[in-house]
């Protein structure tokens, strides 16, 4: 089964005006003094609206710290983080986000896990006293029903399985219809299996969708299979080496990751990295700077 | 029989064996009841006294419970201000640990040079005495809160409140129930104490007045009804903490509503 790589949406790399996220000469450092860790060096970055990006690299290349910068969870250090055109934080958009961990809160039902963001973010929020016995739950149920999750909306995490819960969090962070959504590793602690099964599902979710999404990963395959867009970067100080579209048709298929061009691309990346990691041989000297 | 029951058998017939032993032993050896009254004496000399001892009964336990509740609201506010933030914590932990290791008996003699003898000093005594374990454990349950858990609602641009309603005090209740059942049963020593020093009412008053009269088995038995309100208030705030803090403990009866 042969998949010609077809170009995609050439029309939107064309609009560089229109980028909706957009980070300018951004730097990062954690800590203070002698102990200061340079984790993002003077780094540009353009997202259009409604992309698939996928960062990848060696550990403590700084791909989390991006996350965080355009989720304005930590600030810049120098340089500005733009997203729709305002600085970080300031802006109206929403957000959602989905960690290597599924960060389910224990005391509540994967339903009421997943209806969180409603409660907190507007415009939902104005209404959610309202809708949150109707037409929110009906929406959480449809939701949990598309990732394979119906009939366990009633249960508590510590009842479900890690791919379950994982599946979970992929709901919680796309329940609000977020104009950004952030992924930080969401399917890393997870088996081959549930791995490749919960990509195509977040290919579908993407495609009817169409949130910005930018995903850290440490698969290539992942990276592949998912982003129209793969950014390597590099570690100490963490910065953009390289960047390469990915023009496979969707949605996507696992068979297509037994295609040439897709086994190509993946070993292409896999040497960037390879050559990237801080002390190339140091094997185990890479330790995250952020988890 | 199913392992829980036959823990439950075996709880109740060490506390029957315990009373049993104390009577034989008190039989054998010809104890007098001055020194240590038998069990049955116990027993039927709080059924004789009952219409003397009950208002006394009902004073600790209202001291106490309004003690208790001071203590809750006082432990909850504190708890929250010093688990807030990782420098409040810090700041102020050894300020807390240096209040809370003065004996509180020391404290009832300025409770009643301030209010007086009565009630008062013994609410606040018991206040004093339940605040602290309720505080270090909330401000615990705060600060130990997940960084993960509070980055998901930082990511949706949940304010602090926010934040503090539907994660931190949420995660916080484990431990605030685990201290509840500590607390609790302190407020009553404190109740007590301050009773038997300067009261004239409470069964701490009672005891007091019952050994200057050498009138031991009334003693035992105001001990006995500090004793079975202790474990009642005990086991009253378990059941509600099953209810509440079950996915802590990951029960079933909590998951089934």
């Amino acid at each position: 089964m042969m998949h010609a790589p077809i170009p995609e949406m050439p029309a939107a790399h064309a609009h560089v005006d229109d980028a909706f996220v957009e980070l300018q000469k951004v730097t990062h450092s954690y800590g203070r003094g002698e102990k200061q860790v340079h984790a993002l060096d003077a780094t540009d970055l353009r997202i259009e609206k409604g992309d698939f990006i996928a960062l990848v690299g060696p550990s403590g290349c700084g791909k989390s710290t991006i996350l965080k910068l355009v989720t304005g969870l930590i600030s810049a250090s120098s340089g500005a983080v733009l997203v729709a055109g305002r600085e970080v934080g300031a802006e109206p958009v929403r957000v959602g986000m989905a960690f290597q961990n599924p960060t389910l809160l224990p005391w509540l039902t994967l339903r009421d896990n997943v209806m969180l963001p409603l409660k907190i973010v507007p415009p939902f929020r104005q209404e959610y006293r309202a809708k949150r016995k109707g037409e929110f739950r009906d929406r959480i149920d449809a939701l949990l029903a598309q990732v394979g999750l119906s009939g366990f909306a009633d249960k508590y995490p510590w009842q479900l399985s890690g791919g379950m819960l994982q599946r979970a969090s992929l709901c919680r962070a796309l329940v609000h219809e977020p104009q950004l959504l952030m992924l930080d590793e969401p399917f890393g602690a997870l088996d081959q299996f549930t791995r490749e099964e919960l990509w195509a599902i977040m290919q579908d979710l993407w495609i009817t969708r169409r949130p910005t999404v930018l995903l850290v990963t440490h698969d290539l395959k992942e990276a592949a299979y998912l982003a129209n867009r793969i950014c390597v970067m590099q570690a100490r100080p963490g910065r953009i080496i390289e960047e390469s579209v990915v023009a496979f048709a969707r949605p996507r298929t696992i068979a297509m990751s037994y295609d040439p061009d897709f086994v190509t691309l993946t070993q292409r990346l896999r040497e960037l990295i390879m050559n990237a990691r801080p002390g190339k041989t140091a094997d185990k000297s890479g330790k995250e700077s952020v988890q | 029989m199913t392992p829980q029951l036959r823990r439950r058998f075996y709880s109740a017939a060490l506390i029957i064996g315990f009373f049993v032993f104390w009577e034989l032993v008190c039989i054998a050896f010809g104890i007098k009841d001055i020194v240590l009254p038998r069990p049955s004496e116990i027993l039927a000399t709080l059924w004789q006294r009952l219409p003397a001892i009950w208002p006394h009964a009902l004073q600790t336990l209202y001291s106490t419970l309004v003690g208790f509740a001071l203590g809750i609201l006082l432990g909850v506010f504190l708890g929250a201000l010093i688990g807030s933030s990782k420098l409040a914590y810090d700041v102020a932990y050894p300020l807390l640990i240096g209040f809370s290791s003065i004996p509180k008996v020391a404290v009832v003699p300025i409770f009643v040079l301030w209010f007086g003898a009565g009630t008062i000093p013994a609410v606040l005594t018991a206040m004093i005495l339940c605040v602290f374990p309720i505080v270090v454990n909330i401000a615990t349950g705060l600060a130990t809160t997940e960084p993960e858990l509070e980055d998901v609602m930082r990511a949706l641009k949940a304010t602090r409140f926010e934040i503090l309603t539907n994660v931190g005090l949420p995660r916080t209740m484990p431990y605030f129930f685990a201290s509840l059942k500590v607390a609790v049963t302190q407020a009553f020593v404190g109740t007590v104490i301050a009773e038997t020093v300067a009261s004239n009412r409470g069964i701490g008053n009672l005891m007091m007045i019952a050994s200057s009269s050498f009138d031991v088995p009334l003693v035992f038995a105001g001990l006995l009804v500090l004793g079975v309100l202790g474990v009642a208030l005990y086991i009253i705030f378990s059941f509600i903490e099953v209810r509440v803090t079950g996915w802590a403990l990951r029960k079933d009866e909590f998951a089934m509503g």
